[in-house]
């Protein structure tokens, strides 16, 4: 689309990366009003942005994620109206469970602290809590749920906001390698594929590949590339009624409307360009997955698979603008946890670039607090 | 041979078993790892042991009674000399290890050097009513036979296209089954023009005319190039309707269909080892790379027999033979000469065979603009219930041009067949919609397990141990 743009090669923003922080960024960007190109090498959100777990999760995020986990949490209520499809997303609650004393402390200690940021959660344990969920197993002493989490699903949800940008004017372009990226001091110039572009703006969304944009101008964030392991079962009578995750992590599980269960935990295989799961994390985390939920037993395992994503040693992103470069905004790294964050940071990167300015606080995701640690890039 | 070497066989029809073979005589004692209770693949299948009935092998195999028995007689003879797996499923192949489910305990199996001879199951082209109840593929109908001596039906219709249609029927006839008609949807015609190229192969030609030949005068309807419209039936098959070569409308009364079109190579577990594919216009399909002598593109991974490209038994039993002598070179067993098979000729018959299978993919190539017919509500995807309405929808909405995208928004493939049933529908489907060539959309990636496998014998493994440092991921 957009044939009356195909000779314009100056963009207001050039986003490099196609994956829900880059297609987010790009549709409110292009709602906005701005001219926008984002650039995927392969296709949109068929990365980690696409193959997650799905976790629409606030519940047990850190206190500088929280007010961009809420914000996100909002862009979720609106997915129908903002990309036209719901992405099956359901307000299942999320409910993380205790498997020792020493965790109900950390559930109740979070579930203080989110409050304070309009957050509610319920802490559990006990004949209460057994009675209330039959289907965990006695592995779960416990958990807290927090009602307004949920999960959708990513395989629609990212492509679904690529081709929400495209449909808002944004010219989205798939199997596009972006090369040659310079600032001249005034315009970012570069090359799409075969073609010359230049912008005004550059965001770097390229997730687990964005230090060869960072590189470009001198800088690079502390980042490794992980491969989280997910596998699914066939459709199995509707048991899990929260989307579930545990205290310290390792393990998480959903239900999906048709039946199947979605189960991540651990860490696949990898070679930084692409991932493949990992039968010993996939039976480590069965183990597991079914002392919680003894149903899962008799079910059979149908998938698994795994994708690449980039990892910071705080497990906190990179977002906010460069040291090094005026008008250069990254936004990646999310650890494994950017599904529920990414179209909040899609919001806050527009405000940065059409104000100035967003109301969200961000500091504690600039890339200069790595700047007393050694620099080391690993792409 | 030094005991750093662990050679590991996946199949135990012709490829495997005369891989093996050619192995152990090379001094090599591999690990053979096959799905199947009992040895001989598909086409030389045994009954179960101890199934209650018996048949001859003339009568299980027809002409091929003494290939079949060569090949049993061979693996009977290695037993001894090999680390047999039988009934153990191969399920996933990760960084130098293929974990196997047998008896309901998962064990993991390391290699240094894999035989992949994974075989070939139906090439299905969906029809409306093809889901129904009675609709079984031809492999289906003949294992029926085959291992548990009855038939799909008692009047039953064979459709679809390839030799296997006319072996079936001819099987099913032989045994006393009721045969309403075969429908081919090549035409004769195409056969005949491809037929010097079958006559590379002078014996196997005859034996396809002969089958032919045999149900013509025992009087069983045989129609060519014809266009399959429908099988009928509420919960079960009751008819089925198709159009002549004229066009003509036909109906049937039945209560099984026996469908197929040519056979389908079983690649996941290449593609799980890491093997390069290629589009291969003959096969319709992606195959795994491999050069003359069976080595893949992934190290230390060789390919033999149908699971690599369709070319028939006689030609597994060569491509297993000529891959084990490339592994034997490769780990630098010095053997006598006389005491092997040799690789030129094993090369020259193999290139012999695949004229004659060029011959037989044009002869009864799959119908090419089936996809452009299917009616919206006709499912393609049965485990997951995909529709062909669904898929054209997200096509047409340019969402989807490529085949991993499709899957990924309308859940085409991501049932417990993983895509071995449906994804060349799903290509076909995609390329017919954009225009473009089969190999233009995109290859389905396969993912582990390649079958459905129960999670309780994935309990057992203590080696494993939890990794709670990923906190973050969901």
């Amino acid at each position: 689309m957009n044939d009356t743009r195909a000779g314009v090669s100056h963009f207001d923003v050039v986003i490099a990366g196609g994956g829900l922080v880059g297609s987010s960024t790009a549709l409110a960007l292009a709602k906005s009003g701005m001219r926008v190109a984002l650039i995927e090498r392969r296709f949109c959100g068929a990365q980690a942005s696409g193959v997650n777990y799905g976790g629409v999760r606030t519940q047990g995020r850190t206190a500088e994620q929280l007010p961009l986990a809420v914000r996100a949490r909002r862009v979720y209520g609106r997915l129908p109206e903002l990309i036209g499809i719901d992405g099956e997303m359901v307000v299942s609650g999320h409910l993380r469970l205790a498997r020792r004393e020493a965790d109900l402390d950390v559930l109740d200690r979070w579930s203080a602290m989110a409050r304070e940021h309009g957050v509610e959660s319920h802490v559990m344990s006990g004949p209460a809590f057994r009675q209330r969920y039959p289907w965990l197993g006695p592995a779960a002493i416990g958990g807290s749920l927090c009602p307004s989490d949920g999960h959708a699903n990513p395989r629609l949800v990212s492509p679904g906001f690529a081709h929400a940008a495209r449909r808002a004017g944004a010219d989205v372009r798939e199997q596009t390698e972006l090369s040659d990226i310079t600032f001249d001091g005034t315009r970012f110039q570069m090359r799409a594929g075969r073609e010359r572009i230049s912008s005004d703006w550059l965001v770097n969304s390229a997730g687990a590949w964005a230090n060869r944009i960072a590189g470009s101008f001198g800088e690079s964030a502390p980042m490794k590339p992980i491969y989280p392991n997910m596998w699914v079962t066939e459709p199995l009578p509707l048991f899990i009624g929260h989307s579930l995750g545990v205290v310290g992590g390792g393990i998480y599980a959903r239900q999906v409307e048709r039946g199947n269960c979605v189960i991540g935990g651990g860490r696949g295989h990898g070679d930084g360009e692409y991932a493949q799961p990992s039968t010993a994390t996939t039976r480590a985390v069965m183990r597991d997955a079914c002392a919680l939920l003894p149903a899962l037993r008799d079910a059979l395992l149908i998938r698994t698979w795994s994708g690449v994503e980039g990892e910071t040693p705080d497990g906190n992103p990179i977002i906010g603008l460069s040291r090094t470069t005026p008008r250069l905004l990254h936004a990646f790294g999310f650890s494994g946890g950017g599904f529920l964050l990414a179209p909040g940071v899609g919001e806050v990167l527009a405000e940065l670039v059409t104000q100035g300015e967003t109301s969200t606080p961000i500091d504690a995701f600039s890339i200069g607090r790595f700047s007393s640690t050694p620099l080391s890039v690993t792409h | 041979m030094s005991g750093a070497h662990r050679v590991v066989i996946v199949g135990a029809g012709p490829a495997g078993i005369r891989a093996a073979e050619t192995l152990v005589a090379a001094g090599v004692r591999p690990v053979v790892i096959d799905e199947n209770a009992r040895w001989g693949g598909q086409i030389y299948r045994q009954p179960p042991a101890g199934a209650g009935f018996k048949r001859s092998a003339a009568t299980l195999y027809g002409f091929e009674a003494k290939k079949a028995e060569a090949v049993h007689d061979a693996m009977a003879k290695l037993l001894p000399k090999i680390d047999y797996r039988p009934d153990t499923l191969a399920w996933a192949c990760e960084q130098n290890r293929l974990d196997t489910l047998h008896a309901g305990r998962e064990t993991s199996v390391p290699f240094t050097h894999l035989i992949i001879a994974s075989g070939a199951t139906d090439r299905i082209v969906p029809l409306p009513g093809w889901t129904l109840a009675g609709v079984f593929t031809l492999g289906g109908a003949q294992v029926a036979l085959k291992a548990q001596g009855c038939a799909i039906g008692s009047r039953v219709v064979f459709a679809g296209t390839g030799p296997l249609l006319y072996l079936v029927a001819y099987q099913y006839a032989k045994a006393g089954a009721r045969v309403a008609a075969v429908l081919d949807t090549s035409p004769l015609a195409r056969q005949a023009a491809a037929a010097p190229r079958m006559l590379s192969q002078p014996s196997m030609f005859a034996k396809g005319v002969y089958y032919v030949g045999w149900l013509q005068a025992h009087g069983v309807r045989i129609e060519r190039g014809v266009t399959l419209d429908r099988i009928d039936g509420d919960d079960a098959v009751r008819g089925i309707r198709w159009r002549t070569r004229r066009g003509e409308p036909r109906s049937l009364d039945c209560d099984a269909v026996g469908m197929g079109f040519g056979l389908r190579p079983e690649t996941q577990l290449a593609d799980l080892a890491g093997c390069r594919f290629r589009f291969d216009p003959l096969n319709r399909c992606w195959l795994p790379e491999r050069d003359a002598a069976g080595r893949s593109s992934a190290r230390n991974v060789y390919l033999a027999g149908d699971g690599a490209g369709i070319a028939g038994a006689d030609a597994a039993e060569l491509a297993g033979r000529r891959a084990a002598l490339a592994l034997i070179e490769d780990i630098g067993i010095v053997t006598h000469r006389s005491a092997q098979p040799d690789a030129t000729k094993l090369e020259r018959e193999l290139a012999r065979i695949a004229v004659f299978r060029a011959g037989i993919e044009h002869a009864f190539a799959p119908p090419v603009n089936a996809a452009q017919h299917w009616p919206d509500d006709m499912t393609v995807c049965r485990c997951e219930d995909v529709t062909a309405g669904t898929m054209r929808a997200c096509i047409r909405s340019g969402l989807a041009t490529e085949v991993n995208r499709l899957k990924s928004l309308t859940r085409i493939g991501m049932g417990r067949c993983q895509g071995r049933m449906c994804g060349e529908s799903a290509i076909a489907l995609l390329a017919a919609e954009t225009g473009k060539p089969l190999a233009d959309v995109g290859r389905l990636r396969s993912q582990a397990p390649i079958k459905p496998i129960p999670i309780t014998p994935m309990l057992y493994d203590d080696g494993v141990h939890v990794q709670p440092e990923e906190a973050h991921d969901e």
